[in-house]
């Protein structure tokens, strides 16, 4: 018999918090697939954000540190500045990333940091249980919005990749999403190309991941078709994945 | 050898750290502390360490996490309002046990206050500042010299003990001129360190590792609380710093830290010229605050004056400390104003030759 996949080394074999149909269990193994696939995992050092994915640094078999909301990149920044051989990721949500860390996602980009952003963005705030988040899309429902996002009140989903892009210091922004095969397939490629940019010390790049939440959308937990579809009839609307920005690429 | 030169407070505040071996560098404008960043900017460089103007109090304190994270040694500075906006970061570094240093050039407050010298931010410094229950060692300069020469005891005892550290200045002493006899620092390189136990970066195949704060498993967080607390308590008897002058015959001994001992200094002497026996005790570090010394000076004198830029700050651990055994006296003025001998001088004298039996500038 042939082993055709495995657990990869980068990934802790410990049993994950996240909820039936969350995107987080998927994306985390990507992100260490591809740890794996550049040999960096001994000199990766992963930065955990505030929110579903707080307990990263339990997952990672790399060495980790948690942090304060929406900090990640200037923590990250301390890290690469100090050990500029080491590979720096921060992981982090919506809530973490486009809200409270607003300033120092844009100004770590602008500063051109040679480090790498996983950004899951599932529209919602999933630890605190399901508050409207700065990507929760016209509409949705969330605990903070109960008759869903109204324009007039809650103002305008935030698209990050777009923003980032227009800033001089990224060499890289794309967004993808895990709802599908061939997403997951593109996510693998772009976080994989994500660090091979810190790894050429280019400078920062960004992957924003497009993920389901079932538990915080209501959708049907036995039945996580519910979710992938929301992603696919109405996030993809809002935020188009494709390539916001590669330098990389010889025109 | 001597090798006296004249520096400013600030500058020589950033020197010392670079002596003492200070790697990183984070920062955010804000006045009367700017000539820190200022210095650090291209003297950093200069020994193959990393400066960055941060974008904000808020992430320049982050960056000094994700740094010390790496055994850097590492330093932020700035004056009252930044280091309010620093305590969340604080207290998560606090919390994850990462050796720093901190230095707060105190101005005027509350809010935007002024840029004066000020002595408002001692509660924040030694109580906590942040949330939850922490500690920060605290050492108060009162010389340039003493900026040039504190951040290598910060860096020692905030490495033996993994605990933050922070310097209280405050606008005058950050913006004063003095000699400094730079020999006194013998320089660090960090070279020369080995890496801490708990350091992340390149792993080289050992066992992964890991810096943070929480722990939700039933009664880890506890534990890990009340083993911070044990190094606290080693810190609290092994690490009070403090200074005597003229204490052993006095009447009245004033209690004061930073700019006010330096005033205090001058009132001191005024008071022995007017045949009064006063004498100074002046607290190096205010936490640990050298309670114990205190305490026994109170078996013998009878009166305490503390002299504070804030509105009775101190004087709570200069009453905890002596415990009722003595008359603790207060001259307090806000922070954002000078405070002159003269003034100083007429309260011992009120004290002393008129027997105020509670004399307080503040009621």
């Amino acid at each position: 018999m042939q082993l055709l996949n495995k657990r990869p080394e980068s990934l802790l074999d410990v049993q994950m918090h996240y909820c039936p149909g969350c995107g987080h269990g998927i994306i985390h193994r990507l992100v260490a697939e591809a740890m794996d696939d550049l040999n960096i995992r001994t000199k990766t050092v992963g930065v955990a954000p505030v929110g579903c994915a707080v307990f990263a640094d339990h997952y990672f078999n790399c060495d980790m540190i948690q942090g304060p909301h929406g900090r990640g990149p200037a923590i990250a920044t301390g890290i690469k500045r100090s050990k500029p051989e080491a590979i720096v990721f921060s992981y982090q949500g919506d809530g973490d990333l486009a809200s409270i860390g607003m300033a120092e996602i844009v100004h770590s980009a602008a500063r051109g940091e040679k480090i790498t952003i996983i950004f899951v963005n599932n529209a919602i705030y999933g630890m605190t249980g399901g508050q409207m988040a700065p990507t929760t899309l016209i509409g949705q429902k969330a605990t903070t919005c109960v008759d869903g996002r109204k324009p007039e009140v809650n103002g305008y989903p935030i698209r990050m990749c777009e923003l980032l892009s227009t800033l001089d210091g990224v060499v890289y922004a794309e967004r993808t999403t895990v709802h599908n095969v061939a997403g997951v397939m593109k996510t693998k490629n772009a976080i994989k190309k994500a660090f091979q940019n810190q790894i050429d010390n280019l400078g920062f790049s960004i992957v924003e991941v497009l993920s389901m939440c079932p538990t915080n959308w209501g959708t049907r937990l036995d039945n996580p078709s519910e979710a992938t579809k929301y992603v696919n009839d109405s996030m993809v609307k809002i935020f188009p994945p494709g390539v916001y920005k590669d330098i990389t690429v010889k025109k | 050898m001597s090798e006296k030169i004249l520096m400013k407070g600030n500058e020589a505040l950033a020197e010392g750290a670079v002596r003492a071996g200070c790697r990183f560098f984070a920062g955010y404008p804000i006045t009367p502390q700017n000539e820190v960043p200022e210095y650090m900017s291209w003297r950093l460089p200069q020994v193959g360490g990393s400066f960055v103007q941060a974008e904000s109090e808020v992430a320049a304190i982050n960056m000094i996490f994700g740094a010390s994270a790496t055994g850097t040694r590492t330093m932020t500075s700035s004056s009252s309002p930044g280091i309010s906006l620093k305590q969340e970061g604080i207290s998560y570094c606090a919390g994850a046990d990462l050796p720093f240093l901190i230095a707060n050039v105190m101005r005027g407050g509350p809010g935007l206050g002024n840029i004066s010298g000020a002595q408002g931010d001692y509660f924040q410094s030694t109580r906590g500042g942040g949330h939850g229950d922490y500690r920060l060692y605290v050492m108060a300069p009162y010389s340039v010299q003493e900026l040039f020469e504190f951040p290598l005891t910060c860096y020692n005892v905030a490495y033996k003990y993994r605990i933050p550290s922070l310097i209280l200045a405050d606008g005058i002493l950050g913006q004063m001129m003095e000699g400094v006899d730079i020999s006194k620092v013998k320089e660090v390189d960090p070279k020369n360190i080995s890496e801490p136990s708990w350091s992340l970066g390149v792993n080289n195949g050992r066992e992964r590792r890991m810096v943070g704060s929480y722990d939700l498993r039933d009664g880890m967080l506890e534990k890990m609380v009340m083993e911070r607390v044990k190094r606290y308590k080693e810190i609290e008897e092994k690490e009070a710093l403090f200074e005597e002058r003229l204490i052993e015959d006095a009447e009245i001994i004033l209690v004061a830290y930073g700019t006010s001992a330096r005033v205090s200094m001058a009132a001191v002497k005024m008071a022995r010229e007017k045949g009064i026996k006063a004498g100074l005790f002046r607290p190096i570090t205010l936490w640990p605050y050298p309670q114990k010394r205190l305490n026994e000076l109170a078996n013998k004198t009878k009166n305490f004056l503390v002299v504070e830029m804030s509105l009775g700050q101190m004087v709570e651990d200069v009453r905890l400390s002596i415990n009722g055994k003595s008359q603790v006296h207060l001259y307090a003025k806000p922070g954002g104003s000078p405070i002159f001998a003269e003034e100083v001088y007429k309260a011992i004298e009120d004290i002393v030759k008129k027997g105020v039996k509670e004399y307080a500038t503040v009621k």
